[in-house]
């Protein structure tokens, strides 16, 4: 038997009954990916809140360092983008090829700029000597190890964050050529929905981590 | 197959609204002092944000029980990783030196 190259397609897999079940099947597989991202930042998290809370005066004056304008001006592109992202799912309930790709495009270069933005934000860190490392130096802050704790996880945790970016941008940029490719209607979009989840999720770490990082204490004195 | 909930686009656009709405509200709290309530108001509103986009974005509430269950019980065990974390570091002074 000659068999064409085998493409997943909305074709139904043996081991389930409906459409509805398999696709079911795959929400609950990616939800179980999400919860152990949720562990993984959650770790660092943890990290977070046992430091600030052993050294809160030194992190509020870490964090009024940080530029509060671009991380607010970023977590409106990033929120942005996961309005592009709903849409495109919704497009893919559809079956609207072109629209699907419109929002993706739109995602993808939202996804860009958030990126651009952090890679500016974390040159301004180089600047102030603000990178945890034998150059470390923070005007005012009397203990200067202590504020690299902040610095270690501001850098530890937007850096993840936006590795998980850059992957997110690499399966949006696949999602496309597969649209490109018209693999995806009405019948069978579940990529465009699973990798929408994801993208939902990394925005979700940053809805976090923006006021955890950036407005600690804004109100003090600034240094 | 039955036919998957397609929200409109009015409403992932109020959602949308809303987002960046709160966005904006978290920065500008963020100048009064609130001492110690601050890091409350600032988590409450990420928390709103997060509820936001987990049920509407993501479309936890159109989904399965056992997908609902799943999502709740990674909330519960991050909770868990959290306030037993904090339960050993807040409590290691108790004993005295």
């Amino acid at each position: 038997m000659v068999s064409e190259p085998r493409v997943e397609t909305l074709a139904l897999r043996e081991q389930f009954n409906t459409a509805e079940q398999q696709k079911d099947a795959s929400s609950l597989g990616m939800w179980i990916f999400l919860i152990t991202e949720v562990m993984f930042f959650g770790g660092m998290f943890a990290a977070y809140t046992v430091y600030r809370s052993i050294y809160p005066g030194v992190f509020g004056a870490a964090s009024r360092t940080l530029n509060a304008t671009l991380g607010a001006i970023n977590t409106a592109v990033l929120l942005c983008s996961s309005f592009t992202m709903a849409l495109a799912v919704r497009a893919g309930q559809l079956g609207r090829r072109k629209q699907i790709m419109a929002f993706l495009i739109l995602t993808l270069i939202l996804g860009m700029v958030f990126l651009g933005v952090k890679g500016y934000e974390w040159n301004e860190k180089y600047v102030e000597h603000h990178i945890p490392g034998p150059a470390f130096h923070m005007e005012g802050a009397g203990l200067q190890d202590h504020a690299q704790l902040f610095f270690s996880l501001y850098f530890a945790m937007t850096g993840l964050h936006a590795l998980h970016m850059v992957v997110g941008a690499g399966l949006l940029a696949l999602l496309l050529y597969q649209t490109y490719r018209g693999r995806f209607s009405a019948a069978y979009y579940t990529p465009i929905d699973m990798v929408g989840l994801y993208w939902h999720f990394v925005d979700i770490i940053w809805i976090y981590l923006f006021p955890l990082l950036y407005l600690i204490d804004r109100h003090g004195p600034r240094p | 197959m039955t036919t998957p909930h397609v929200d409109s686009v009015k409403t992932y656009a109020a959602v949308w609204i809303a987002l960046l709405l709160m966005t904006g509200l978290t920065t500008g709290v963020a100048y009064i002092d609130l001492g110690a309530f601050s890091v409350v108001i600032a988590l409450t509103i990420a928390a709103c944000k997060m509820a936001l986009v987990a049920l509407f974005f993501m479309h936890v509430r159109h989904s399965t029980k056992l997908t609902k269950l799943v999502v709740l019980g990674g909330l519960l065990w991050l909770a868990i990783l959290l306030s037993l974390t904090m339960a050993d570091f807040a409590t290691r002074g108790w004993l005295g030196a």
